[in-house]
């Protein structure tokens, strides 16, 4: 039942060949049986999935229930659920529940969607291989000595294992697009405020966007209607129109032009992981679309613009942690001072502090405009970057990451080594626009994703783009060894 | 960047930093601003700063209470109240 996509259980669940508490119940089981190694979940809400499973059966057997109900799904633990843990992967919200629902948990919900829990991540999604979580590492259901990207490491290792049919994660820098590629799934992050940002914990407020996992480009096809919309109490969210995400998964790729740019195939990309990656971009020639390379110039403005701007955002979101209102309270606080400095300092992870004290020294007096100000002229140079490509082509595609998983430790004692997992895919949010991976093959038993970049608000096509690959090759229906 | 530096803002952002760590935090924020460093050779002369990747404004709502009072579940989680107040150490003798 477990390697079944999002697409064959929903028509399953339609039918009633399955009920949703059956289902639920399976997955649960799954997760009990495998979790305890992969450490994907911070919290698992078996009761409460069930209740919904059951609510979930009833609405389904009254008839003219939406397509995704029944369905159970596993969120991120950024998202605020009512009632339960919301953790953010902190010390600091480890005894925070939650007093309300995220925009997207709630619409979920009203479709009938049933949570199975919260998933682990990097300490407030500050990270790429899941290692400064607070709940520990998770494992990479391809190599367990590897880290499974982050910052959603939680969610893309429990659909790459099976444990949940898809997941809700976030993406600032490429943190749905770098785990979703090495753990061997599709990841989606949709264009800058396709999606509320409302009850999703800020980290960089300009750079943050939810998106999803799942096996298949058509299953976030199916799922991604109700993640999408302007929310009211969300400021960034954009009203624009929400397409049928499934309206182009039948087209096919004759005329579809593709950008390659030259940038994202240089130094530092392992050699291994580029066949892979242009033999993808291979089999997209043979599916009759044309390829053409392009110029990224600015693409090595990217990390250090984003290394001023996420860490700058980050200081000014998360000053809102002082130890009086919620989440950690040092003991026996001698002054305010004492009560926030040390809440602060006990509360958060090295990472996050580290992060918080750039982002400070970048919006201190006499350093805003050498930092802040140049890094947000930069990011407007990337983006021109962009808007001239799509002039002459509909996607960009490339390599998500330079590498397939690394080991646990490998990176950890550099951050500027870390921070170059995320070389090729930080650019897409500086510009706000859509990026998605999908796998394209595997080296010595290690997924490799493909990345593709689409024009704003054009993640139909990329869906069906992608689906289009998918339906040509094989690479989405692998299951790691343990986990089939 | 020296350990004068880091002290001064980790006092700015309410963090603490022992003193055994000070020099080790001193050299990965040092290698993080080398890296950002790199801005400064890109000519950025009338490029207008981008806040918003699609340029959108501020949207601004008519000035009506539409959120009901949620008080006392905002209260439930925090680490100390009394009568409807936060509490905090007495900050005033």
């Amino acid at each position: 039942m477990h390697n079944q996509t999002v697409a064959q259980l929903v028509k399953q669940l339609q039918s009633k060949a399955v009920s949703s508490v059956e289902l639920t119940q399976h997955y649960l089981d799954r997760i009990q049986q495998n979790d305890a190694d992969l450490n994907s979940f911070i919290s698992v809400t078996a009761e409460q999935a069930l209740a919904q499973a059951k609510a979930a059966d009833v609405r389904l057997a009254q008839g003219n229930a939406p397509t995704l109900c029944g369905l159970p799904i596993a969120h991120k633990d950024i998202f605020c659920t009512q009632g339960v843990r919301t953790s953010c992967g902190s010390k600091m919200l480890d005894n925070f529940i939650a007093p309300y629902d995220a925009t997207i948990v709630q619409n979920y919900q009203n479709q009938g969607v049933v949570s199975l829990g919260k998933t682990n991540m990097d300490e407030f999604a500050m990270g790429s291989s899941n290692e400064t979580s607070y709940y520990g590492p998770v494992k990479n259901p391809w190599a367990t000595h590897c880290v499974p990207g982050g910052s959603s490491g939680g969610s893309a290792a429990a659909v790459a294992a099976r444990l949940a049919p898809a997941a809700t994660a976030t993406d600032t820098g490429g943190s749905i697009r770098q785990p979703a590629a090495l753990c061997g799934i599709s990841g989606l992050k949709p264009t800058y405020g396709r999606a509320s940002r409302y009850g999703m914990i800020a980290f960089a407020s300009s750079l943050d966007q939810a998106g999803l996992m799942a096996q298949t480009a058509e299953d976030i096809a199916l799922l991604l209607g109700p993640l999408s919309g302007f929310d009211p109490k969300d400021s960034t969210s954009v009203d624009h129109p929400v397409d049928d995400y499934t309206r182009l998964l039948d087209k096919p790729l004759t005329g579809l032009r593709i950008g390659i740019p030259d940038e994202y195939f240089g130094e530092g990309l392992e050699a291994s992981t580029e066949k892979c990656v242009r033999e993808a971009i291979a089999q997209f020639e043979k599916l009759g679309a044309t390829t053409k390379s392009i110029k990224l110039p600015h693409t090595s403005l990217s990390v250090p613009a984003y290394y001023v701007i996420a860490p700058a955002e980050c200081s000014a979101n998360l000053s809102r942690f002082d130890g009086v209102r919620y989440g950690y309270r040092c003991k026996n606080p001698q002054d305010l001072d004492d009560l926030y400095s040390r809440s602060r300092s006990e509360g958060f992870g090295d990472e996050v502090k580290r992060r918080i004290l750039v982002g400070a020294y970048a919006l201190s007096a006499g350093y805003y405009d050498a930092y802040y100000a140049k890094a947000q002229k930069a990011r407007r140079l990337i983006k021109q970057d962009f808007v001239a490509a799509f002039h002459d082509v509909d996607l960009i595609m490339g390599p998500t990451s330079p590498s397939p998983a690394f080991e646990f430790g490998s990176k950890s004692a550099d951050p500027v080594a870390m921070y170059l997992e995320d070389i090729y895919t930080i650019a897409t949010n500086l510009a706000g626009l859509p990026g998605m991976s999908i796998p394209c093959g595997l080296v010595n038993g290690k997924p490799i994703g493909l990345q593709i970049i689409g024009n704003y608000f054009d993640e139909a096509q990329m869906l069906g783009v992608a689906h289009q690959y998918q339906q040509a090759t094989h690479f989405h229906t692998l299951a790691p060894a343990n986990y089939k | 960047m020296n350990r004068e530096d880091i002290q001064q803002l980790a006092k700015l952002a309410q963090l603490h930093i022992a003193d055994d760590q000070v020099d080790e935090v001193t050299n990965r924020i040092s290698t993080v601003l080398a890296l950002v460093d790199q801005l400064s050779a890109v000519d950025t002369e009338g490029v207008a700063p981008m806040a918003h990747p699609l340029d959108a404004v501020q949207i601004l709502r008519a000035d009506e209470i539409t959120e009901p009072n949620v008080r006392e579940q905002m209260q439930a989680i925090a680490p100390a109240t009394e009568d409807g107040l936060f509490l905090v150490p007495k900050v005033i003798d």
